[in-house]
């Protein structure tokens, strides 16, 4: 079917050529799915772009043969690569919102594709967009087939990006991340479907993606790529259950599990900082009665947002973020918070910090109580006693300040260290607790990656001598190993300063490894608050029980 | 040497574009020329002294009947034209940067609070902008022309046509700095290390000019060499209109004006000259602002 060999791109630049992949072998069977797996930078979309011809120019392939069945697709005119294209490959990409042309119908984005490589009336077209609509398990496909796709939910589009792919009967697709932009449940779904259409179809999958809970769901092969190289290749069982390769074992060992916790992530040493220097920080972190755990309570806390405008005389409707929740997090603690998009885990943490003003409730810090939103004032003792880390290390840290300036502010602002050569040493010592060289206090944020960034992140919200710290997402950003990294970094410093913690996410794996306690947010509604353990082995609310159903897990039979 | 100017791409292009290069040229000859003028100039158009009558019309130096002394000839006044010329840019270079000081102070302000407090504050300012924008930059001029001579004194009328101008070109050039400068706060608004300023509980104006003004300085440093251009070119107008500086302290425009009598009279040094002067002024400054503009966005490239 589909044969790789030798696969190697290269994009040319004014510095000499950058090797993107090399030497990349792989074949897919009819019917097979092959999942494609590493972490950023691997090289897995390039391996799909060069395949399906639309490498991004100037990128080239270097050597190799790509066949698909007897056809040899390096050696193709531009014209017929264009007739491949669509008529025997087709594509899925990660987004469905922009896919999707929102100024025609999916009626007529169907039609479009199938008349484009086959020679069929209108109506006849027609018949089978519907046909391939109700195929996908899109109920009353015939009506539904007019709307535009705003009007569809985000799986719904995904699974009409699906049908577009299959409506020339392809014999291979290519799957570039299809599920990472929906929620668990929804991507269950659409992985569903993806399994189905490879048996019924007899279609060959190349189900590119970083998740490998998704690859051990549904993958009958998989390769690991790292580097534009391939390390490791096979059926999926023996490469995620048996590893042979110190890679893959690696990053098997840093993928969270979500039937059991560990105490610690298995990670490769990193060359990190002499821990001895990180003294400084700690002493003074530690100093005085800086170190009484806080909690936090929330009662029948309500926030809500004015909802879209329909009439102009009339006040929009309001759009309900968190409904009544009330929720006690124990001095010392961690609390996980777990729930979809959209089911108002950021507003929480936005109405704790005072960037959201609460409707109704009431919230206590310890014995004292927090304003509302604005009515919070800037010198509030709570500004300086509760931090976040948050989600994008990208844009959390001001791109324009040395990483000495960044880190520096909370301790001249909150007024803990008078004197600016104090204030840095502290700050370079604070680099060496969490991991990094001292040294990068004259950087800037740009020269450091995902993982070191959100190192300094937690090193900014330290400086603060926070006592309850907010983690809005804060690995989801970032590869599965450097993740593995940063929550063992946050596990050891909450065990060293019993700092309380809530800790959000959408990934309920990593929700187990932090948090002591576990609470499921759906709607704004709290579904069920309890010990960690109790709600992943045994969940009350039947929505826990769903979300933890659809999770890609691996089978624990492949556990070595 | 690679890995230099790896580091530092924008100077890698700039070493690969000929057209900035030379823009740069130019406009460096120009602004210097215009800093040094009371060293270099042959004659001190201002000082009626220094030059004579007897020189008066005199043609470039290849020309037939030119003094060699007069490199670009003279004009009816016996001024070299040189002179008049490097005098004339330095009190437009003086009026336009000054102008354009005060309309980025302006709008620069305006548009960090109006993006950083939304709301009602936001709406005022813009539409505020938006009246400002309504009006050509000229009757902006008129208007403050008018009410300045209508409201002081005659005796420093005179003294302060130099200010009039200057304010006028501001007022009429704040806006795109505004705009800018809000379209721009907004985005930041939204990140992360934004809000985190906010949450600690920083004043609102450390944060508007200590964390997002350095983030958003790119977009506002094309703005303001394209609008150095506009400012000088609008000094330019206003002068030849005659609403903007007198015969006797002559500005790049006043220059243009005075050489308009002599326009068919065969003199046509004394338009010609000053009149392609300002082009290749403002032209390359342009220039530099399009090149400004492709580092600064790196999806234009």
């Amino acid at each position: 079917m589909l044969t790789i060999k030798d696969l190697s791109v290269k994009f040319p630049s004014r510095f000499g050529d950058f090797t993107a992949i090399e030497d990349v072998d792989m074949s897919i069977k009819p019917g097979e799915i092959h999942g494609l797996v590493g972490e950023s930078g691997a090289g897995k979309s390039t391996v799909g772009a060069a395949v399906i011809g639309l490498l991004q120019a100037p990128g080239y392939v270097a050597h190799g043969t790509l066949t698909l069945g007897d056809t040899d697709l390096r050696s193709l005119t531009p014209v017929q690569a264009h007739k491949v294209r669509g008529d025997r490959i087709s594509m899925i990409f990660q987004d469905p919102q922009t896919s999707l042309n929102p100024l025609m119908t999916i009626e007529d984005q169907l039609i479009e594709t199938i008349q484009a490589h086959s020679d069929v009336s209108e109506s006849a077209a027609r018949k089978r967009a519907v046909d391939l609509l109700e195929e996908i398990g899109i109920k009353n496909a015939a009506q539904r087939i007019k709307a535009y796709p705003h009007q569809f939910s985000g799986g719904m589009r995904q699974r009409v990006v699906i049908a577009l792919a299959i409506s020339t009967d392809p014999e291979l697709i290519i799957a570039d991340e299809p599920t990472t932009a929906l929620d668990v449940a929804v991507q269950s779904q659409v992985l569903d479907l993806i399994q189905r259409l490879a048996k019924e179809r007899q279609i060959a999958f190349m189900l590119i993606t970083h998740d490998i809970g998704v690859i051990a769901q549904v993958a009958d092969r998989v390769t690991v790529m790292r580097k534009g190289r391939v390390m490791e290749s096979g059926d999926t069982a023996q490469v995620l259950g048996a590893p042979e390769h110190p890679y893959t074992k690696a990053l098997m060992d840093a993928v969270p599990p979500l039937d059991r916790k560990l105490d610690r992530f298995r990670v490769p040493d990193t060359d990190g900082a002499l821990p001895t220097q990180g003294d400084v920080a700690e002493n003074w972190l530690l100093e005085g009665d800086q170190h009484e755990r806080t909690g936090l309570s929330l009662e029948n806390l309500t926030v809500q947002f004015l909802g879209p405008r329909t009439s102009f005389f009339h006040k929009p409707p309001p759009h309900v973020a968190l409904d009544n929740v009330t929720l006690k997090i124990k001095p010392g603690s961690i609390m996980g918070l777990v729930g979809e998009s959209g089911s108002g885990k950021s507003t929480l943490a936005k109405a704790i910090t005072g960037l959201v003003s609460p409707n109704s409730g009431t919230m206590m810090l310890g014995d004292t109580e927090l304003p509302f939103g604005k009515s919070r004032n800037r010198h509030h003792p709570s500004r300086q006693l509760v931090q976040m880390v948050f989600q994008d290390p990208y844009s959390s840290l001001n791109s324009r300040h040395r990483i000495g300036d960044i880190l520096a502010e909370p301790l001249w602002f909150y007024g803990f260290v008078k004197d600016a050569k104090e204030r840095e040493k502290l700050a370079a010592s604070m680099l060496s607790l969490v991991g990094m060289q001292p040294d990068a206090i004259t950087k800037f944020p740009h020269q450091f990656s995902g993982g070191q960034r959100q190192r300094i992140a937690v090193a900014r919200a330290l400086l603060a001598r926070p006592r309850f710290l907010i983690c809005d997402e804060p690995t989801s950003a970032l590869d599965v190993s450097i993740q593995a990294e940063i929550l063992n970094l946050l596990k050891d410093l909450q065990s060293k300063f019993g700092l309380t913690i809530l800790f959000i996410s959408h990934n309920l794996a990593v929700v187990r490894q932090m948090a002591d306690e576990t609470a499921v947010l759906r709607n704004g509604k709290i579904e069920e608050v309890g010990e960690t353990h109790t709600v992943y082995t045994a969940p009350k609310a039947e929505y826990t029980k769903t979300l933890l159903e659809l999770t890609p897990v691996m089978p624990s039979s492949w556990e070595s | 040497m690679i890995a230099f100017l790896k580091k530092y791409e924008g100077l890698w292009l700039f070493v690969h574009s000929p057209a900035a290069i030379i823009a740069t040229f130019v406009a460096a000859l120009i602004f210097l020329g215009a800093l040094f003028a009371p060293w270099i100039a042959l004659v001190n158009p201002y000082d009626l002294a220094s030059f004579s009558l007897f020189d008066g019309l005199l043609p470039p130096a290849w020309e037939d009947g030119a003094n060699p002394k007069f490199l670009l000839g003279t004009d009816d006044q016996g001024r070299d034209m040189i002179s008049s010329i490097l005098y004339g840019a330095r009190l437009s270079l003086v009026i336009g940067i000054s102008a354009l000081t005060i309309a980025a102070v302006i709008g620069v302000g305006l548009g960090l609070a109006a993006g950083y407090y939304g709301g009602r504050f936001d709406a005022i300012v813009m539409r505020i902008a938006d009246v400002q924008l309504a009006l050509p930059a000229i009757l902006t001029a008129l208007l403050i022309d008018g009410i300045a001579r209508g409201i002081l004194p005659a005796a420093i009328q005179q003294d302060l046509r130099v200010a009039v101008l200057t304010l006028a070109i501001a007022l009429s050039l704040w806006v795109n700095f505004a705009r800018t400068a809000r379209a721009s706060t907004f985005v930041q608004m939204n990140k992360e290390y934004v809000q985190a300023a906010i949450m600690m509980g920083q004043r609102p104006m450390r944060v508007m000019f200590v964390h997002i003004l350095p983030n958003i300085l790119g977009p506002l440093l094309v703005i303001l060499t394209v609008d150095l251009a506009s400012a000088i070119l609008l000094e330019a107008t206003l002068s030849f209109l005659g609403i903007g500086l007198p015969a006797d302290s002559p500005s790049l425009g006043t220059l243009i004006r005075i050489g308009m009598q002599f326009l068919l009279s065969g003199e046509w040094w004394i338009l010609w000259i000053p009149t392609l002067f300002l082009v290749a002024l403002v032209v390359s400054i342009n220039v530099l602002g399009d090149f400004l503009r492709d580092i600064f966005n790196p999806r234009l490239r």
